[in-house]
């Protein structure tokens, strides 16, 4: 209703590919398409004029040095910067026809269709059981039954229900660091979201459960659009399809994974993924 | 010029330190040992006092007797505290029923809800209220609030809640405005600045990620302070209303203006009452006699029991459910 209202016109055609984007697999639809978008912490301007496009089931990744802008670029897709009152977004990111940035979307419906999982895993203080059901309450009301349909097979998808299967009615915080960030895909992904934002989601893991969650992302790309921050190079060429290095809250290049790190067009990006500086 | 040889003042004798470290070191801990001695010390002496002081007003009535009974006679030098020890319990029953929801009213609203500009005056305000002398709440109460009462809330209550059945008998006593109930409206006042800035500091305790990982599945700001918020707290939430509690059982010259000062035992709320503290506070001065002296220290060492009695539960609380999140993460 937005696009029609204030932007019709402008509105990007639904099936438009992405630029650059190679023939054949790679050529989804633009899921999110970010326009002109600049970013305010109070006076700070910290993101210049990002413009960029998000194919549909995915993996995109962020890169970048700290503080380049990745996280605040990722924490302007589901608005949840808008806690915060200093924080402010201009520009437009559209999203099936919609402008998100709008004043008059529904944020709680907003926060549904795009999930996020943070850094550091945040189970809920109550049972495993009810982490997973908390989301889905939220817009539900679902029988029994279905319930705990609905609880299974959030965690079968996030590969954590044969750790949990009989202990669902333990608290959340009773699992390992892994397991819980598991738990938390499980509980973004239970609200049935078409877009999931991780920020530097393995950052707090050790190895092997950060090889589990980088299988299961990969796993769930085939499903949702998924866009990843992520600190670890060879995390991100691992991972995704598309790669946007951003250096001082601008994109600097974006493109295939693979064309990103093995011939970056820009010196910059030569210089980071070389580990020349970062 | 041993001080600038650093290596050889290190490896030989510390003593011969220019900064004098060992020494300082061995005067600092002997004074901060006293001064936590000096607090076990006082604590003794107090406790001494009121158990020694109340000796012979318990040893002729008895403990038992002294606490369930409701008489109180000078004249006969009959004592007996339950009715201070109800008012006392009730009036700051009623404190933590009205100040309870207001305080977490307020702590939600500085912590989740308030623009920024806002934050700083509510949270001054409340600081500032929290340390007005409690004698000028006595006379706001017992000038301003007492008739306002006695005209207006009172009458609405016992016409309304006063009809129910059970609880009705509650809500009844003559329109003087200066009872029990009004007792406890006081103190809640008094003891809400206290709960709303300890709960707003431990709502901010809360880790970002978890507010926001509520708030990212599409909470609103009621389902995440209700269902996040609340549940992680509730050790540092229990500690604020303690706190409240502590300070609403041991109020004296606010309490003291309002309740009545009567040692009647009633059980409607407008009737005039008394509590521990504010008996001693008014008897004090005219106890004659060695049983009517010992038994308002009798009155006090029961407060001390109350208060004490309070704080462990509190503690056993908090502890049982520390160790319940140290057994979780």
């Amino acid at each position: 209703m937005n696009a029609i209202e204030h932007n019709g016109a402008e509105a990007p055609a639904a099936t438009e590919a992405v630029d650059g984007a190679a023939p054949g697999a790679n050529a989804n639809r633009a899921k999110l398409d970010i326009r002109h978008l600049d970013f305010y912490y109070g006076k700070n301007h910290v993101l210049h004029d990002i413009n960029l496009k998000i194919p549909e089931r995915q993996v995109m990744a962020f890169i970048g040095p700290s503080g380049c802008g990745k996280s605040t670029l990722l924490r302007t897709f589901n608005r949840i910067y808008s806690l915060y009152p200093n924080q402010r977004a201009e520009g437009e990111i559209w999203m099936d026809g919609e402008n998100i940035l709008g004043r008059d979307v529904d944020i709680n419906l907003l926060r549904a269709k795009v999930g996020m999982v943070f850094q550091k895993p945040a189970p809920f203080p109550m049972s495993i059981f009810d982490n997973i059901a908390f989301g889905i309450r939220l817009y539900e009301r679902l029988p029994k039954a279905e319930m705990e349909e609905r609880v299974v097979s959030a965690l079968k998808r996030a590969a954590l229900w044969d750790e949990v299967k009989d202990m669902l009615g333990k608290s959340g915080a009773a699992l390992s660091g892994g397991q819980q960030q598991r738990l938390c895909i499980a509980r973004a992904i239970a609200v049935k979201p078409e877009v999931i934002l991780l920020d530097e989601p393995t950052s707090a893991l050790d190895p092997i459960s950060t090889a589990h969650i980088e299988e299961l992302v990969m796993e769930l790309a085939a499903d949702y659009t998924i866009v990843i921050v992520t600190h670890n190079m060879q995390q991100a060429a691992r991972m995704s399809s598309r790669t946007a290095f951003m250096y001082l809250g601008e994109i600097i290049e974006e493109g295939e994974t693979d064309q990103i790190f093995t011939a970056p067009r820009k010196e910059k990006t030569q210089d980071y993924i070389t580990g020349r500086f970062g | 010029m041993r001080g600038w040889d650093l290596g050889d003042t290190r490896m030989n004798d510390t003593s011969a330190n220019p900064r004098g470290g060992a020494l300082g070191d061995t005067l600092f801990r002997g004074a901060s040992l006293v001064a936590a001695l000096t607090v076990l010390a006082v604590l003794g002496a107090i406790i001494l006092m009121l158990v020694k002081g109340s000796m012979p007003a318990l040893g002729k009535f008895g403990f038992l007797h002294f606490i369930t009974s409701a008489e109180w006679n000078p004249v006969t030098e009959q004592f007996g505290a339950l009715s201070p020890i109800t008012g006392t319990l009730v009036s700051s029953a009623i404190a933590i029923i009205i100040g309870l929801p207001v305080s977490f009213g307020i702590a939600l609203f500085i912590t989740e809800l308030c623009p920024v500009w806002l934050k700083r005056p509510v949270g001054t305000a409340i600081e500032l209220l929290a340390a007005i002398p409690s004698i000028i709440y006595g006379m706001w109460g017992l000038f301003v609030f007492a008739p306002f009462f006695a005209e207006h809330i009172q009458p609405l209550l016992t016409a309304t809640l006063g009809r129910l059945p059970v609880i009705g008998a509650l809500f009844e006593g003559p329109p003087l405005g200066i009872s029990v109930f009004t007792a406890g409206v006081i103190l809640a006042i008094m003891i809400i600045p206290f709960i709303a800035s300890v709960m707003r500091d431990v709502f901010n305790t809360v880790r970002r990620e978890l507010r926001e990982s509520a708030y990212g599945l599409g909470c609103t700001t009621w389902e995440v302070v209700w269902k996040v918020v609340l549940p992680v707290t509730r050790a540092g939430v229990t500690g604020a209303v303690m706190l409240g509690l502590g300070r609403a059982l041991g109020e004296t010259m606010a309490v003291t203006f309002v309740i009545g000062n009567s040692h009647d035992l009633n059980t409607g709320l407008f009737w005039p009452g008394n509590s521990i503290a504010s008996t001693i506070a008014n008897e004090f001065t005219e106890a004659d006699g060695e049983i009517y002296t010992s038994s308002l220290i009798a009155l006090g060492l029961v407060l001390f029991l109350i208060t004490f009695i309070v704080l462990s539960l509190a503690r056993i609380m908090l502890i049982r459910m520390s160790r319940q999140d140290g057994a979780k993460s």
